[in-house]
């Protein structure tokens, strides 16, 4: 078939088609927005979108006049205009359909916890170095109290001094920062933002969180003990009792997400390097959807719980307990029924 | 396409087994878009902050949790709802894609934009940089590990078409590779001035014999045979 007789017979099809492709380019980021609408869910699941339900018998058809107008060598030009199209609707058929609130909900009742538990053996070393650091300045610390100044400045430990002075109002914040909004925003935005760098910095060969783990049991520690030895057991306890199980959980597993991805380039098994930093890197980040959520919930924690100052510290100690049980049991339990995705 | 020539195009196999190119978008590009992007963040920050100091302390905790949004999910939703474009990548028109040509969903988007950290490491985008010169598909390193590239946009071209005369027979059989270029010619004769498709057609006179003289409308019926218009 000479080209000016394909053109002829086929123009129809193609203009058609690329003018649905622009409409439906549009209509198609419309649908997205109103994604609580149960209804429109519905709506866009049981059609592909607008181009109706001929649309992938059109693309195959599409496809194969691309293939023919290249192997009977017809001119550049409309091989560039059908391979666009082609492009175009390829993007648009293969587009990953996803049922966000179904998904959340699986995530957080069953796929999260699976993911923390299958990757025990980095949330365990991530565990060792961060608590280890932790507690092993927490200890030593009230045997050489001076040893604070290896890792805290003492412009920082002064403020530390003043945020949890028992004569204090509002524990754990200095004199004149304001409200427990302001904080709660303050908190999501300097934790979290740690949780991810700790995250990513794995990618580094886990160099990065191995790193950032340390340090923040190093200066975690350092506070905690200093304030022990000085006396301020009573206020600076009850106060981090509470969202100490989600934010000290949260950087543990920003840690363990970094060393999978960076394990994943040191020891990549049977696949090349590259196939398995992609693997890793979708379960990694997979979990840190989790993590970034704890971060906030531990920020909330601290903004309007851990701040209050006329509640018994009896009753922050238990709460704390019961957060720790709580978070150790979800861990643990949940998920165990449902298959690994 | 010549495989040993450095090209930046990429070619991906669909399902339906025909090949597509995509043409991969290069650092220039990038920092533009990237640089324009920052601008933008920059304007909203700033009014983010006006409307925390109008707004007292409820305000600047509003700012900070804007802050943390612009800063990690920015670059997330308009890669996720706006076809792989952010702002500046729209203005550039290019578009982040998963490496098969697919639209990138939450999770590659997530990868790319949070290990932006490590790429930009260890001063402005130091690695990124690296690893984007040391790879055929410019992938910096948060691309690398999310599986997705950077292209231009495809552009739907307006649809040129060869200008309609009465065909010519040429003298002599053309082979496959004249037979296209001629075509090739005559599809671009709507971007070419006159002067210009008269000097091209010049080129195919070697010798200066007056009737064997090549002209622009000579070659345009040629073309006319070739496509079958009679």
């Amino acid at each position: 078939m000479k080209q000016s007789e394909f053109e002829k017979k086929y123009e129809f099809f193609w203009s058609e088609l690329e003018n649905k492709l622009i409409s439906d380019y549009s209509s198609a980021s419309n649908n997205s927005k109103q994604g609580k609408d149960l209804d429109s869910i519905k709506k866009n699941q049981s059609q592909t979108s607008d181009l109706g339900e001929e649309f992938p018998e059109n693309y195959r058809l599409l496809c194969h006049h691309l293939s023919l107008s290249r192997s009977r060598h017809y001119s550049p030009l409309l091989v560039e205009r059908l391979e666009k199209l082609v492009i175009n609707a390829h993007q648009i058929y293969y587009k990953r359909k996803t049922h966000m609130l179904a998904a959340v909900l699986i995530y957080f009742t069953s796929g999260f916890s699976q993911s923390v538990r299958k990757e025990w053996r980095w949330v365990l070393l991530s565990s060792v170095l961060f608590f280890g650091t932790f507690f092993g300045m927490l200890v030593t610390l009230q045997y050489y109290p001076d040893m604070v100044y290896t890792v805290i400045s003492g412009e920082q430990l002064a403020q530390m001094e003043s945020m949890y002075d028992p004569s204090q109002d509002k524990i754990g914040r200095d004199r004149d920062s304001g409200t427990d909004f302001e904080m709660f925003g303050f908190y999501i935005f300097n934790n979290t933002g740690i949780g991810l760098r700790t995250f990513a910095s794995g990618l580094l060969f886990g160099i990065g969180s191995v790193l950032t783990l340390v340090f923040n049991g190093l200066t975690i520690g350092g506070v905690a003990g200093y304030l022990t030895f000085i006396g301020y057991s009573s206020t600076f306890w009850p106060f981090v009792s509470g969202h100490s199980a989600m934010e000290l959980t949260a950087i543990v597993l920003s840690g363990a997400a970094g060393f999978k991805l960076g394990f994943s380039i040191i020891n990549p098994g049977r696949k090349s390097r590259i196939r398995s930093l992609i693997d890793s890197a979708r379960e990694a980040v997979y979990m840190m959807y989790g993590v970034a959520t704890m971060f906030i919930i531990a920020a909330f924690i601290e903004a309007y719980w851990s701040s209050m100052t006329d509640i018994p510290s009896v009753v922050k100690y238990t709460v704390g307990i019961i957060n720790w049980l709580l978070l150790i049991t979800y861990f643990l339990v949940l998920g165990r029924q449902r298959a690994i995705r | 396409m010549v495989s040993n020539l450095l090209d930046s195009v990429n070619t991906i196999q669909t399902p339906e087994g025909v090949d597509i190119h995509l043409r991969i978008a290069g650092i220039w590009p990038r920092s533009v878009a990237w640089l324009v992007d920052l601008l933008i963040r920059g304007l909203m920050y700033a009014l983010l902050a006006i409307l925390a100091g109008v707004l007292g302390d409820f305000g600047s905790g509003l700012m900070l949790i804007g802050f943390f949004f612009m800063e990690w999910f920015y670059p997330v939703l308009f890669e996720v709802f706006n076809k792989g474009m952010t702002p500046g990548k729209k203005f550039l028109n290019i578009q982040v894609l998963n490496s098969d040509g697919t639209p990138v969903g939450w999770s590659p988007s997530m990868l790319r934009n949070i290990l932006r950290t490590v790429d930009f490491l260890p001063f402005f985008y130091g690695l990124g940089f690296a690893s984007m010169l040391l790879n055929d598909k410019f992938q910096r390193l948060g691309d690398l590990a999310a599986d997705t590239i950077v292209v231009y946009v495809n552009h739907s071209t307006g649809i040129t078409s060869i200008p309609e005369q009465s065909a010519i027979k040429p003298s002599y059989d053309l082979n496959l590779k004249e037979q296209q270029s001629i075509i090739r010619y005559a599809e671009r004769s709507q971007q070419l001035s006159d002067e210009r498709m008269q000097e091209l057609a010049e080129i195919l006179n070697p010798l200066d014999i007056p009737e064997h003289r090549m002209t622009k409308n000579k070659l345009l019926g040629i073309a006319n045979g070739l496509i079958g218009r009679k």
